[in-house]
């Protein structure tokens, strides 16, 4: 294989041992990247190379790499999964960047979601707000015949438009104020919009984000930055509908 | 109150409604007060009287009161949702870009436009309504002249250079809060939020361009 159009990166990637440890951005010289790798092939073979020198790898976050599972989770350049819009980091690829290029690397930050190692980061917190109220709790019968339950187009396309959220964290990551609004208001949408989730709406949407503003998430100002990052598209209409919906159950409460 | 109560009063989204309601209030209060002082273009007697009107209505001091708290409320609910996100981030990125799809400019400033505004209403208010107290005759009635504070006020460049920057920075401030007030309260609509947003932009610049004919024209009455 010829090694025309190979590309030689600087690359600046947080480093940090363990979560008591105070971590810091090293500078890496990486040569030779394919511009057909994916943006984690890159520090896969980042990584071949300090193994082979016996240093530590870079420990990142990864699972399916085919931008289905939300596990990758990298500020690149500044931007939560890089530059493109609807793209996980898996997705990304290195033809998006130029010989010569310098990539800063950096973990989610999130007071919530604590560096754990590297760029990986601890996401049980959005666990915690599924555990307090992201499900059914009631008896819906068994799996219902096509189109037996009457449901709206319009709702079916939006519950299922809100219920594609990957759980990544991106939108945390991307938000000027650290908010896990989209990602609670996707989750209440994608019950709230169906007629199995509507029964419980307003205890769910009153738990869950009471246990968001528990854990210490940021509030949300509009910038609209999570919409943007999402790389499975969830639009912020879904946190309107949160907004309303907290209200009339708080409301609704006493 | 039981706990839980207070707890969800608290929350996250019931805070931020409440800075949403008293954002909304404000901006009716400019299109108010803007109305009310473009009277000066008419004639000085049009806005003396216009102005005594407002100080001699027995109902004026409860009417500041009730301003002055969904002022304050506005401000202090701000600064602490600001505090907490600070917080919420935990270490800082060494390197942070916005998308160019999402936030802007007048998004990412809002708690300085905020701070600023609330400085230049401290000296609005001080220089303009307790400011020099000249008195004028209409029909055997002695009001004050507050034509003649506000000309004298704007002869100097300055004063009037401070105003237009406030202005300015009113328009930023409100061209965001406008749309997001409504977001806030979970009006979302894609039939309606192109509209609303540039709604939002185009009142907050009209607002913004209608108060600065104020000290311009002021300037200009001190300059004749
Ligand atoms: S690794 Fe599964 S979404 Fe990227």
């Amino acid at each position: 294989m010829s090694d025309i159009g190979l590309m030689n990166l600087k690359l600046k990637i947080w480093r940090q041992k363990n979560m008591t440890t105070k971590g810091k951005m090293v500078d890496y010289k990486l040569d030779g990247v394919s511009p057909d790798s994916s943006f984690l092939e890159m520090i896969d073979q980042l990584n071949e190379e300090l193994v082979t020198k016996g240093e530590d790898p870079v420990a990142f976050d990864h699972d399916c790499r085919e931008g289905i599972c939300g596990m990758c989770s990298l500020m690149i350049n500044g931007m939560a999964h890089g530059p493109e819009s609807e793209t996980t980091t898996c997705q990304l690829h290195m033809r998006k960047y130029k010989d010569g290029d310098t990539i800063v690397i950096e973990p989610w930050r999130a007071r919530p979601m604590p560096v754990q190692k590297d760029l990986v980061v601890d996401r049980t917190a959005f666990d915690d707000i599924m555990v307090a109220g992201g499900f059914v709790d009631i008896n819906v019968g068994s799996a219902p015949d096509a189109n037996g339950l009457p449901i709206g187009k319009g709702n079916a396309e939006l519950s299922m438009d809100a219920a594609s959220c990957i759980g990544c964290a991106a939108c945390v990551a991307a938000c000027p104020n650290a908010s896990a609004m989209l990602f609670v208001s996707a989750k209440v949408s994608q019950f709230a919009l169906l007629p199995q989730g509507e029964v419980e709406k307003d205890q769910r949407v009153l738990n869950m984000v009471t246990k968001m503003d528990e854990l210490g998430f940021g509030n949300c100002t509009n910038a609209a930055e999570c919409e943007a990052s999402c790389p499975k598209g969830i639009d912020i209409s879904n946190i309107a509908r949160m907004n309303r919906e907290y209200l009339a159950a708080s409301i609704k409460a006493h | 109150m039981s706990v839980t109560m207070c707890r969800r009063f608290s929350a996250s989204i019931v805070k931020k409604q409440v800075v949403a309601f008293t954002g909304l209030f404000f901006c009716l209060f400019l299109v108010g007060h803007l109305v009310g002082n473009l009277l000066i273009l008419v004639s000085p007697e049009a806005f003396n009287k216009y102005a005594h009107a407002l100080v001699s209505n027995p109902a004026i001091y409860a009417i500041e009161a009730v301003m002055t708290i969904l002022f304050l409320t506005h401000v202090v609910l701000a600064l602490k949702l600001t505090r907490e996100n600070r917080k919420a981030r935990g270490e800082s990125y060494h390197l942070k870009r916005n998308t160019g799809r999402g936030a802007t400019f007048m998004s990412d400033t809002m708690p300085y436009t905020g701070i600023l505004i609330f400085v230049f209403l401290v000296l609005h208010i001080l220089k303009l309504k307790y400011g020099t107290y000249y008195e004028v005759t209409y029909d055997g009635l002695v009001i004050r002249d507050l034509f003649k504070t506000m000309v004298e006020y704007f002869r100097n460049p300055l004063n009037v250079a401070f105003y237009i920057a406030a202005m300015l920075v009113v328009g930023i401030h409100v061209s965001h809060g406008l749309w997001s007030a409504f977001q806030t309260f979970g009006f979302n609509h894609p039939r309606y939020n192109g509209f609303l947003r540039k709604f939002s932009i185009i009142f907050a610049m009209v607002v913004a361009a209608g108060f600065m004919v104020l000290p311009i024209f002021c300037y200009l009455q001190g300059a004749n």
